[in-house]
């Protein structure tokens, strides 16, 4: 069984700027996965080169067995992506965006999928309204639903919770661990920690291009965690996190 | 969530049919706009040259009307293009069409034939009205179909190319007003390169546009400055390079996927 993200020293350099050092990396298939880092670190670099936004300098990477390069029609037909910025057709409807996006893959008479995830995402009611007529919130939704439009079995969400109300994060972290059960792989990023470490099975953090940390969360939270001064308290991703990105892990 | 594996087909289809709604959905900018433009040329133009002739037996507002029904064809398919891209680049929604399996051929394909359609609808638009005003000729219909599809095919590659260099809108609009405008309305859009001085007469054979707009002539009157022959000989050509650079662009992702 080919993993479902295999990244093999993939670089990239904007001029004289390094994004991504090197990076190699395995995800398995139904795995429940976060990159973690702080702001450009290189995680939207890496996910855009993952789903062809973005081609690599150097190194080679795969979706579910397919190079993104050479074989992008099957990489991208098993890759959903979350974008992280808020974008829309202001043109459509919001059953159209996700019509038009099923049928970008080829998938046609698609109306019923399409109708179940505006259910799970609570936009049937929304489905017939133009795009900019609708909330923050509700953009969010329709973006997670144009992801899961063509059922990718490896979805990955970039920021997906950035600006959105506890109700909505809650549901969508329902949603999103269901698909996972289903035995679709996930791929998270977030600055939201707590959530990271409620969900993710294992974490990659980046720092400046480079992984500086890949192991289970379990692991993590042992090995880096920092114990509290008055002996008391569990240690918590956040710990980890600072410490790992402040150069103090043990 | 379990459901029976998905039949792919090809994304060129939709994509196709969401570039031609989203100028279908603004229509009164997109074709009523463009028309009326071209009626009030026709209205001016033919008013103030009333009683000259060209060719030595057309009248002028009979001249002049495939030149306006092309030029509106031209511009418009120039715009469906470019402002699409460009609005996608801008508001950022152009990751949808670029997170999908769709290769540079079929993305190209889907963009210029919904600006060769919009430029046909809007040059059909103007040719409907304008030829109740004065009927003109259609001696060749075959000749017309040739050059209205190439010319609007090359405009849309035009703007295609424009609409992925431009990275805001102050720049397409300079492709447009210091390129494109230009170099239409001096393509014999409102006269016979003949009545020119032999200097810019010269000077216009250099002038892509012209072949485009005096070949669709000729399919109306059978009567050109040029030999349609050589006009499509020339308008294939212009076709094919401007086509491989559009697809150059789109294969290698330039200002796309960087």
């Amino acid at each position: 069984m080919s993993a479902a993200i295999s990244i093999k020293k993939i670089s990239k350099n904007y001029g004289a700027l390094q994004a991504l050092d090197e990076v190699s990396l395995e995800i398995q298939q139904g795995e429940f996965f976060g990159l973690l880092g702080p702001n450009g670190a290189g995680k939207t670099t890496l996910i855009s080169i993952l789903a062809g936004l973005v081609t690599a300098s150097h190194g080679h990477a795969m979706i579910m067995g397919a190079d993104v390069q050479s074989q992008f029609r099957d990489a991208r037909r098993s890759l959903g992506v979350v974008p992280q910025e808020l974008v829309f057709d202001p043109f459509f409807t919001v059953r159209e965006t996700l019509q038009f996006q099923s049928g970008y893959f080829g998938i046609r008479n698609n109306d019923t999928w399409i109708d179940e995830i505006m259910a799970h995402l609570d936009l049937t009611n929304k489905a017939d309204s133009n795009m900019r007529s609708l909330s923050g919130g509700m953009k969010r939704r329709v973006l997670v639903a144009q992801a899961l439009v063509h059922r990718p079995p490896v979805i990955i969400l970039d920021e997906p919770t950035a600006g959105v109300d506890v109700e909505l994060r809650q549901s969508l972290w329902q949603f999103i661990s269901r698909l996972n059960q289903d035995g679709h792989t996930i791929v998270l990023t977030t600055h939201y920690l707590e959530e990271a470490e409620a969900l993710c099975q294992r974490i990659a953090m980046l720092k400046q291009g480079k992984i500086v940390a890949l192991d289970t969360t379990a692991n993590l939270l042992s090995r880096y965690g920092s114990v509290k001064k008055d002996g008391e308290g569990k240690t918590d991703l956040e710990d980890v996190f600072v410490n790992i990105m402040s150069g103090n892990a043990l | 969530m379990k459901n029976p594996p998905l039949q792919y087909g090809s994304g060129f289809p939709t994509l196709l049919r969401k570039e031609v709604k989203r100028f279908y959905k603004v229509g009164f900018q997109t074709v009523a706009a463009p028309v009326l433009t071209a009626i009030l040329y026709l209205m001016i133009f033919g008013h103030v040259l009333e009683g000259r002739e060209v060719y030595g037996r057309f009248s002028y507002t009979s001249f002049l009307i495939p030149g306006l029904v092309m030029m509106s064809l031209l511009q418009n398919a120039f715009a469906n293009t470019s402002s699409s891209l460009i609005q996608s680049k801008v508001t950022g929604n152009l990751v949808f069409v670029l997170l999908a399996p769709l290769s540079h051929f079929e993305f190209y394909a889907a963009y210029i034939l919904a600006a060769v359609f919009r430029g046909v609808v809007v040059g059909l638009g103007v040719f409907l009205i304008t030829a109740w005003y004065s009927p003109p000729a259609l001696e060749h219909p075959l000749w017309i179909l040739i050059f209205a599809f190439l010319g609007a095919a090359i405009l849309g590659s035009l703007g295609l190319i424009a609409g992925i260099w431009a990275d805001k809108y102050d720049q397409l609009a300079a492709f447009q007003n210091f390129l494109i405008m230009p170099a239409t309305m001096l393509s014999g859009v409102f006269y016979s390169i003949h009545s020119l001085p032999p200097a810019w007469q010269v000077v216009s054979q250099f002038n892509p546009f012209l072949y485009m707009i005096d070949g669709f002539r000729y399919g109306f009157f059978g009567v050109s400055d040029i030999s349609p022959w050589n006009s499509l000989t020339i308008v294939l050509c212009f076709f094919v390079a401007v086509s491989a650079i559009a697809l150059r662009m789109l294969q290698t992702g330039y200002k796309l996927r960087c």
